[in-house]
């Protein structure tokens, strides 16, 4: 059935090299979660390809941040949490027995909905990360300090308050922060959970911004609500309805030509 | 419209918000009241108008007439009301009992220097004195007796040393397990050792203090091999069992409401709990910890019946394994047996007075260190 022209949606995104040319990075299958006995997640199965960007969007309660939290087992600190099928970064299972949860976390960064930098200063936040890998050398971490805060594009805002409290930053800076702070230990992914849902557009458009000048060096998987983001900055997107993955391509398909009618209604606006 | 009613639109809520009110300043105006009894009872001392000499100086009843009231009065002690209310014969009796009490000096004290020594003087409160039979000037609190020693300085020790072995005993156990608490451990274990914890406080001083006074002296004596049998070390242990559900709870408190975010910024960054705790949850809670480590300090200081079942004699020593005898337990001690209006009654009230002014300066202090704290995380320095 041939989609409907889409009035209130740009899609920007570029079209990625053909599927058959990309390996994959993260590969969920037949992934079912369960808190306690309701049943979160059903049978997903979803390959994330490498230096771009996945969208994960739907209706709120549709799973998606749940899977977003397994990619790095923050759901590990829920009671009552089981979980089936597999999820493989790069070959790895990471629910495997012998995977070290500290390790995968070092691997796979997560910038989460509501900006939580720690109560202490800026360059403190950026170093804390680093100095639990051990990194002990000042000029190392003032260096990569400064790296990172220029990669989120925070530096020439606060390199005169490196070390006053990083609560005393606006919502949007603080938002960047968590960004620099989750790049400075060089993940290989970035999980975003609806990160700029508390912000205003002008923040918003900034770390949209940002986003996309991460994907060159970083995997970014990012929940979000907002339709238009998606199709701003994601190269792939995946629909979520009541825990089922309904339909995963490439963002300009699933805004312009999506094969589920579900799909359709939500990403034009009727339903959700 | 009822739009200019004022307070009559809903006087059921102002009615409470009145009573609060009301109850609230009762509790300031209480604590003032307390403050004002205490001082007043303790004033003489501070003013120096109290004279705790043995030897008085005595004027003989036959010259009685040659003194006008006003100087009798004086001479006597009497409030202007109670020398009213006497007839010449009570004031010769009284002047005759003067008398008495100095011929029943036993003769070998006439001449000691200490006799004619007003003990409630500043310099013999705070400072050492080589009292008579002694070798050395030495701090003595020895109230009972002719010569009334009165230094203070032991007390105050007394208090500090229990206090601090107390809390250096209990801050760290009860700071660590509130970590636990509510940092680390399963929810499980949570339900089962908060409460119980805090149960601890509901056991009653005297009973922590009998423990002490049996079976932990003992255990104590038979591991560190000291010779006091009863010292500040058993008291100040004790002590630390009153104190550790009060630091606990509060120290509980505050790290709980840290922001669960701050934990899972740090988890995904790769730390592991214990790191997230220690780094970035404990020192968000710091004001918290610390008014909790305050509420603990003026919990041992002002505590009585476990330092008085478990050691008071007042000996001046900086040493753990001395026995020690704190401020409130010697208010508690010797209250009793003090005469009203008398020196010692009054010293008592003294010691109130220092016991409430340290308390005050602890609590005034704490909450500088809070406020600054607070601004310091908060960004606001």
């Amino acid at each position: 059935m041939p989609a409907a022209p889409l009035k209130n949606v740009t899609v920007s995104a570029p079209d990625g090299p053909d599927d058959s040319a990309k390996e994959t990075l993260i590969e969920v299958r037949d992934l079912s979660l369960y808190y306690g006995a309701t049943r979160a997640l059903t049978q997903i199965t979803l390959p994330i390809c490498p230096r771009l960007v996945t969208a994960f969007i739907g209706p709120s309660g549709c799973g998606k941040s749940t899977l977003l939290r397994c990619f790095n087992r923050m759901n590990d600190l829920i009671d009552n949490v089981r979980i089936e099928g597999a999820v493989r970064i790069s070959g790895y299972d990471i629910y495997s027995r012998d995977v070290d949860v500290i390790e995968l976390r070092k691997r796979v960064g997560m910038v989460f909905q509501k900006s939580n930098p720690f109560p202490k200063s800026v360059y403190e936040n950026i170093a804390y990360g680093l100095r639990l890998q051990g990194h002990r050398n000042r000029a190392d971490l003032d260096q990569i300090v400064e790296q990172s805060l220029r990669s989120a594009a925070l530096w020439d805002e606060v390199k005169d308050r490196l070390h006053s409290s990083a609560l005393g930053l606006s919502g949007g800076q603080q938002q960047r922060l968590c960004i620099a702070r989750a790049i400075a230990i060089k993940p290989e992914i970035i999980l975003m959970d609806e990160p700029a849902s508390a912000l205003d557009p002008i923040a918003t458009a900034r770390i949209e911004d940002l986003i996309l000048d991460l994907k060159k060096q970083f995997t970014i998987v990012i929940v979000t609500h907002n339709m238009q983001q998606a199709a701003r900055i994601s190269d792939y997107t995946a629909f979520f309805y009541l825990g089922q993955l309904v339909e995963h391509d490439r963002t300009r398909k699933i805004f312009t030509n999506p094969t589920q009618k579900q799909t359709e209604d939500y990403v034009t606006g009727r339903f959700g | 419209m009822g739009i200019q009613r004022g307070h009559r639109a809903r006087p059921l809520e102002w009615l409470a918000e009145r009573v609060i009110f009301t109850i609230s300043l009762s509790a300031i105006m209480l604590i003032l009241l307390i403050f004002i009894f205490v001082g007043r009872e303790a004033l003489p001392i501070f003013l120096g108008r109290m004279d705790s000499a043995l030897i008085q100086e005595t004027i003989p009843p036959e010259r009685m007439n040659e003194l006008d009231p006003e100087e009798l009065r004086v001479y006597l002690d009497l409030s202007p009301r109670q020398f009213a209310g006497m007839d010449r014969d009570t004031l010769q009796m009284l002047m005759e009992v003067r008398q008495e009490a100095l011929e029943e000096i036993p003769p070998e004290q006439l001449n000691d220097p200490d006799a004619h020594a007003n003990t409630t003087a500043w310099r013999y409160l705070l400072f050492p004195h080589q009292w008579s039979d002694y070798d050395r000037p030495r701090y003595i609190w020895q109230p009972i007796g002719n010569i009334h020693k009165y230094n203070i300085v032991p007390l105050i020790v007394g208090s500090l040393k229990t206090t601090l072995i107390g809390l250096f005993f209990a801050v760290p156990i009860s700071v660590g397990a509130a970590i636990y608490v509510s940092q680390l451990a399963r929810p499980r274990v949570r339900e089962i050792a908060k409460p119980t914890i805090e149960l601890l406080s509901g056991i009653p001083s005297v009973v922590v203090g009998f423990f002490a006074l049996l079976v932990m002296a003992s255990v104590f004596q038979a591991v560190f091999q000291y010779e006091t049998r009863l010292n500040a070390f058993v008291a100040g242990i004790a002590l630390g069992f009153a104190v550790i559900p009060v630091v606990f709870s509060i120290a509980e408190d505050a790290l709980t409401s840290v922001p669960r975010s701050y934990t899972q910024g740090a988890l995904a960054l790769g730390s592991s709990k214990w790191q997230a705790a220690w780094h970035i949850v404990l020192p968000a809670a710091l004001p918290g910890v610390f008014a909790a480590v305050v509420l603990g300090f003026g919990r041992a200081i002002g505590e009585t019946m476990i330092v008085l079942m478990v050691c008071s004699a007042s000996v001046m020593s900086w040493s753990i394994f001395d026995s020690a005898r704190s401020i409130t337990t010697t208010i508690a001690a010797e209250m009793a047996e003090a005469v009203a209006g008398g020196h010692h009654y009054r010293m008592l009230f003294m010691l109130g007075a220092v016991l409430f002014a340290v308390t005050f300066v602890a609590n005034l202090v704490g909450d500088i260190v809070i406020h600054r704290l607070k601004r310091k995380l908060e960004g606001r320095s």
